[in-house]
């Protein structure tokens, strides 16, 4: 059996491209994962993100550009890869006549040196499940048990794409908790998901895709620190008014006003509203994740 | 316990345990030796009814099993996912082919002890002893091939609704077509020479030469191997995960 190195950078994407026939799925796709390293990549539906993990995980050959994943090709090097990396695909299911425990002793045995099934089971709050078939689960015990799996080989890489969808909040917390325990121990995840709770709860890094490319990237504070404001006003009146007695471009969003890439100063602000005849009710000068991540990806939610 | 070996016996189990499984390998096999054995509307070419039928009818068990059985179960892990994550496994996909056969075979071997033992039961004999039984033994793996590829190229390559429709479609045809309990000679000429070439038919009538005549049955032997070289090249070119 090939070994691969021993590397610090755990998944290396380089310009990466993928067609499907005539359709560009992604485009340009640079990330890099380190040990100990939870890098999030958030994105609307279509986006490319499942597209991207797909490739990390060997399942495509990139139509341009390179992956590599801790120093091997995972297309080419598919066998040997995947003895390092656990993944929790959207569509990856388990037979439906088996139960979690069974199917955590079966899965348990391709793997050199496996966690206990018993260890994962009470991990993921799978007790009262582990004895019931896998198709009279419910969705979040589903997911629980494929986290589980993904797990159960002590992988030095997790690539999940969506590992808490359909999970209930007692469930998110708990999977949460679990991955920074596995980041704690030096794992590095590469982890997709719509879920801005999850993101802001884990990521190191965040990476939005939209349309198949990166359109934003950078830690938590980065994304959410660009220069903002938000104005709340005692009447409604036209943004053009208002952006005229301010001086900076005005964009009405429902009762609030946005002026981007500008902080506010509460002095400028008095002024353009006395000028227009109204109050000033509130200021906001940072950008939630949220209002970051719907400006980046515009309507295409 | 090697992956291998821990897959084969999951896979076992998970046939033995699927009713629906059991009765298309064991239950329809053995509902038409003894039903067809009891009744006379069906002529044979042999002197004594039983001699003809058991062949035929292990040969019809194989099929149901290495083809249709496979086939359907694979297409139903397909469609659940189940293959995409095993991708992400170092399971790896030799391992999961080598415990589908060996599922198939374990659960073939089920099936001629079942039905033999019936067969016997109603007064089967067959000839040629321990070396016929052999050489029975070697058509029905090579013939299982060929039947494993046919399914894996329908399970790979259909949607699970489709692949399962088709495969009991197949299977249906070839249980009246295919010399399993109703004589190929009694068929039009055309119809029994294209049969002859089918694995199916060829698997009946190699059987009945072997365990009848004890004489090694060449034309079934090379339709057989012909099988079981291209279908699974066919398969494996056509398979889709996903």
């Amino acid at each position: 059996m090939a070994k691969l190195p021993s590397v610090s950078s755990l998944v290396h994407v380089e310009h990466l491209g993928v067609t499907f026939g005539n359709t560009q799925a992604v485009r340009d796709i640079s990330l890099s994962v380190a040990e100990g390293e939870i890098v999030v990549i958030l994105g609307p539906n279509g986006a490319g993100k499942t597209t991207t993990t797909e490739t990390i995980l060997g399942f495509r050959r990139p139509t341009s550009g390179s992956v590599s994943v801790m120093g091997g090709d995972p297309y080419a090097e598919r066998n040997t890869v995947t003895r390092r990396v656990g993944a929790l695909l959207q569509r990856g299911g388990v037979w439906a006549p088996m139960n979690p425990r069974e199917v955590l002793a079966l899965t348990a045995t391709y793997y050199e040196n496996p966690r206990s099934s018993s260890e994962l089971i009470e991990l993921l709050g799978l007790a009262k499940a582990q004895h019931t078939p896998w198709r009279r689960l419910s969705g979040g015990e589903q997911q629980r048990t494929l986290l589980a799996l993904a797990l159960i080989g002590r992988p030095d890489l997790l690539v999940l794409d969506e590992p808490t969808a359909a999970v209930d909040p007692e469930g998110h917390h708990l999977i949460r908790d679990l991955l920074r325990a596995e980041r704690e121990r030096g794992v590095g995840l590469v982890v997709t998901t719509h879920e801005l709770n999850d993101a802001e709860a884990l990521a190191d890094r965040i990476i939005i895709i939209n349309h198949g490319e990166i359109a934003a990237q950078g830690s938590l504070d980065e994304l959410r620190n660009k220069p903002l404001s938000v104005v709340e006003l005692s009447q409604e009146i036209e943004s053009t008014e208002f952006a005229s007695a301010l001086g900076y471009p005005v964009s009405r969003d429902g009762a609030s006003y946005r002026i981007d890439g500008v902080v506010l100063s509460a002095a400028l602000l008095e002024e353009a509203a006395q000028k227009c005849g109204v109050t000033v009710r509130g200021l906001r000068t940072r950008a939630t994740l949220e209002e970051r991540y719907l400006d980046i990806v515009g309507g295409a939610q | 316990m090697k992956p291998w070996w821990a897959q084969s016996r999951a896979e076992i189990k998970m046939t033995l345990a699927r009713g629906e499984s059991l009765l298309l390998t064991v239950g329809i096999p053995l509902v038409l030796l003894i039903a067809v054995n009891a009744t006379t509307f069906i002529r044979v070419d042999a002197p004594r009814r039983i001699d003809f039928l058991v062949p035929g009818i292990i040969a019809l068990s194989a099929l149901s099993t290495a083809m249709v059985s496979l086939s359907i179960s694979t297409g139903f892990d397909r469609y659940y996912g189940v293959l995409r994550r095993l991708f992400t496994t170092p399971l790896g996909s030799r391992a999961l082919v080598v415990s589908k056969v060996v599922s198939v075979l374990v659960v073939e071997i089920i099936q001629i002890l079942v039905l033999g033992s019936v067969g016997i039961a109603l007064g089967w004999r067959p000839h040629g002893g321990a070396g016929a039984l052999a050489e029975a033994a070697v058509l029905i793996v090579i013939a299982s091939v060929g039947f494993a590829g046919v399914g894996l190229l329908l399970a790979g390559s259909l949607r699970a609704e489709i692949n399962l429709a088709a495969s009991n479609g197949l299977y249906l045809v070839l249980l009246l077509v295919s010399g399993f309990v109703v004589p190929a000679s009694s068929m039009p000429h055309a119809l029994s020479t294209a049969v002859s070439y089918l694995p199916s038919g060829a698997l009946a009538e190699g059987l009945r030469a072997v365990v009848g005549s004890h004489s090694w049955p060449w034309h079934a032997a090379v339709v057989c191997v012909a099988w079981a070289l291209m279908a699974p090249l066919l398969a494996a070119r056509a398979f889709r995960y996903e």
